[in-house]
């Protein structure tokens, strides 16, 4: 039998990340990821592996970038504010296609914003955040169990494509308690990095870990390269979990902690006999769209439910195409909504059904 | 025949893009030959920089990385890392690693980093044309001090090595220049030392090495070492800053 334990969801990540091989942690304190770092920083001496507190975020995403281009399963974690500082690095991460994975415990914005839980970098992580055609892999858990198999997923993922990865939680999710047990730790698949910056051993010629191309036909054809992965990824790699969608005249959708609130709001509404089913997305990017475009054949109405102003519901336009109209409901600044907020948005989406 | 003299391997084929009279191209002979004599070539990773030695990762026959700009410390540390027995080095000119690269100089170097950073100090950034660098003289006339750095307005120059060699964490920091052929064959055996350093285990240890850029100083190649010889050097002497060395004698 399996054995749980009951952990904060940023310690889940750490243990997660270490049972998938992670040997090579790069961090810079910040909140509400503080757990993740100060779990790392204990463990990693004990099992051989480096946790490192670099002098910013700025450095610490490049000695991902210097781990990562040396082979190793390599990690950074932050929040918000911390992640645009990121972006630099993680830009060049993607362009010289190394698999690593960064860790985003979302706050409130913009600025300083806040502490406490937001889901307003929808965009920032799912659109780009540094510069450049690229993308991240962005998985969404919504429970603290779905943190750890999720975490897997992010390594083995990122080395498969060598597109970096993203665990994208909020403050909520971080710092809550649940059981776990990590026997759905799949292990590490194994790559051949013979790509990788280990020493030529004068056996072979140089590796070099770059996103410099001068010559635009050269850049035009990395870029090409990389896209015909990213359409793979599009293809093979969206995830969602859904349910009552078959019959519902409302889908509600919403991701993370947001979505924990929505399956609390919609059982309520299911028992009044309103037909409303759910859609979560589990990738952010590649964007769960061949769901909803199903759904859109026989659902009347969508409503995504954010802690943001309004950012995944574009992509859910996007999935929906016109076929039903597309509404939308959120709290932000760190508020959590709350189930009687939903419940009311989508009685009232019902009432202009009818 | 005799071979009298000839590429060190540790350099490619590649052609330098360097312009006339520039003394990278002495400097990466020097590291290569390094690299040769201390036979480190196949367990070496350098790390690029972002200026006129972007390119260096075409030219060092051994594994490199490009770094973002400033960043090649921590991306060097990220490498030394993963690979400890490897001999990590990057090569820096004066606007990444005492401008936007100034956190990750000190940082790397506080935290005793055994790697071994190459310093390329012309006073100026080269790669984008000539503009005013933190090494920039006072009075210095480029593109961005067009009536010569002035002080109260554009601050003050950094100097490096004096500043680093104030932290407990380097084991070795020394200022040369590529002037002459004995301050050349001194600057090899500081580069020798720095990357010996790291073989040993010894630590951080940094060579800043004052070069000319003719072509955006606006001189010719041998006013331009006139130039270094006049003006940086009594600005930023040459000599050894720090050395555990002698502090354990």
């Amino acid at each position: 039998m399996s054995e749980k334990v009951l952990m904060k969801g940023n310690e889940a990540i750490g243990e997660a990340a270490i049972r998938s091989g992670c040997r090579h942690f790069f961090g810079y304190p910040i909140t509400p990821q503080t757990e993740l770092s100060a779990y790392m920083a204990k463990k990693m001496p004990k099992i051989g592996g480096v946790f490192l507190q670099a002098e910013s975020e700025v450095a610490a995403i490049n000695m991902v970038y210097g781990a990562a281009g040396a082979g190793a399963r390599a990690m950074t974690s932050s929040s918000s504010p911390g992640i645009s500082l990121k972006s630099e690095g993680i830009s060049y991460i993607a362009g010289a296609d190394l698999p690593c994975v960064i860790v985003d415990i979302v706050r409130g914005g913009p600025g300083l914003g806040g502490i406490q839980p937001a889901q307003s970098d929808y965009f920032q992580v799912t659109k780009g955040g540094g510069h450049g055609d690229y993308h991240l892999i962005v998985y969404a858990p919504n429970s603290v169990q779905e943190i750890v198999s999720l975490t897997a997923d992010a390594f083995n993922k990122s080395e498969e494509y060598r597109v970096p990865a993203m665990i994208l939680g909020d403050g909520t999710l971080g710092q809550m308690m649940e059981p776990v047990d990590f026997d759905s730790v799949p292990e590490p698949i194994t790559t051949n990095k013979d790509w990788a910056t280990t020493g030529t051993g004068l056996k072979r010629e140089h590796n070099i870990i770059n996103s410099l191309y001068l010559s635009p036909e050269a850049l035009e054809k990395t870029i090409i390269e990389r896209q015909k992965r990213y359409d793979i990824i599009k293809e093979k790699e969206q995830r969602y979990e859904a349910h009552d969608i078959e019959d519902a005249d409302i889908v509600v959708t919403a991701y993370g902690t947001t979505s924990r609130v929505v399956e609390s709001a919609v059982k309520t509404l299911r028992e009044e006999g309103l037909k409303v089913g759910v859609i979560r997305p589990i990738t952010l990017w590649p964007f769960p769209v061949k769901v909803f475009a199903e759904a859109a054949n026989t659902a009347k109405a969508f409503l995504s439910v954010e802690m943001s102003m309004g950012q995944m519901v574009e992509d859910v336009k996007i999935a929906v195409n016109g076929k039903a109209p597309v509404y939308f409901f959120g709290r932000t600044g760190g508020i959590i909504p709350t189930p009687q907020e939903i419940i009311e948005e989508v009685r009232k989406i019902a009432g202009g059904l009818k | 025949m005799a071979i009298v003299f000839k590429k060190p391997h540790a350099l490619t084929d590649a052609p330098f893009h360097y312009c006339p009279g520039c003394t990278h191209g002495i400097c990466h002979r020097l590291v290569a030959e390094v690299l040769d004599e201390l036979g480190i070539e196949g367990n070496a990773i350098g790390v690029a920089p972002v200026g006129c030695a972007v390119m260096a990762y075409d030219y060092f026959n051994c594994d490199m990385q490009e770094a973002a700009h400033g960043r090649a410390p921590a991306v060097a540390t990220g490498i030394k890392r993963v690979h400890p027995d490897k001999v990590v080095f990057t090569y820096q000119g004066d606007g990444d690693l005492a401008a936007i690269g100034t956190a990750e100089t000190v940082h790397s170097a506080a935290r005793g980093e055994n790697i071994t950073i190459i310093f390329i100090n012309n006073t100026i950034y080269g790669m984008t044309g000539g503009q005013m660098a933190p090494t920039t003289l006072p009075g210095q006339v480029t593109q961005t001090s067009p009536y010569g750095r002035d002080i109260k307005t554009q601050g003050n120059p950094i100097r490096i090595s004096e500043m680093l060699s104030t932290l407990d964490g380097p084991s070795y920091i020394a200022r040369v220049a590529l002037d002459t052929v004995p301050n050349i064959k001194k600057a090899k055996a500081a580069i020798k030392k720095a990357f010996q350093n790291q073989i040993d285990g010894k630590g951080f240890s940094l060579v800043e090495v004052l070069s000319t850029c003719p072509t955006n100083w606006g001189l010719s190649p041998a006013e331009a070492i006139k130039r270094l010889q006049k003006d940086m050097i009594p600005y930023y002497p040459l000599g050894v800053y720090k050395d555990i060395d002698d502090e354990n004698k």
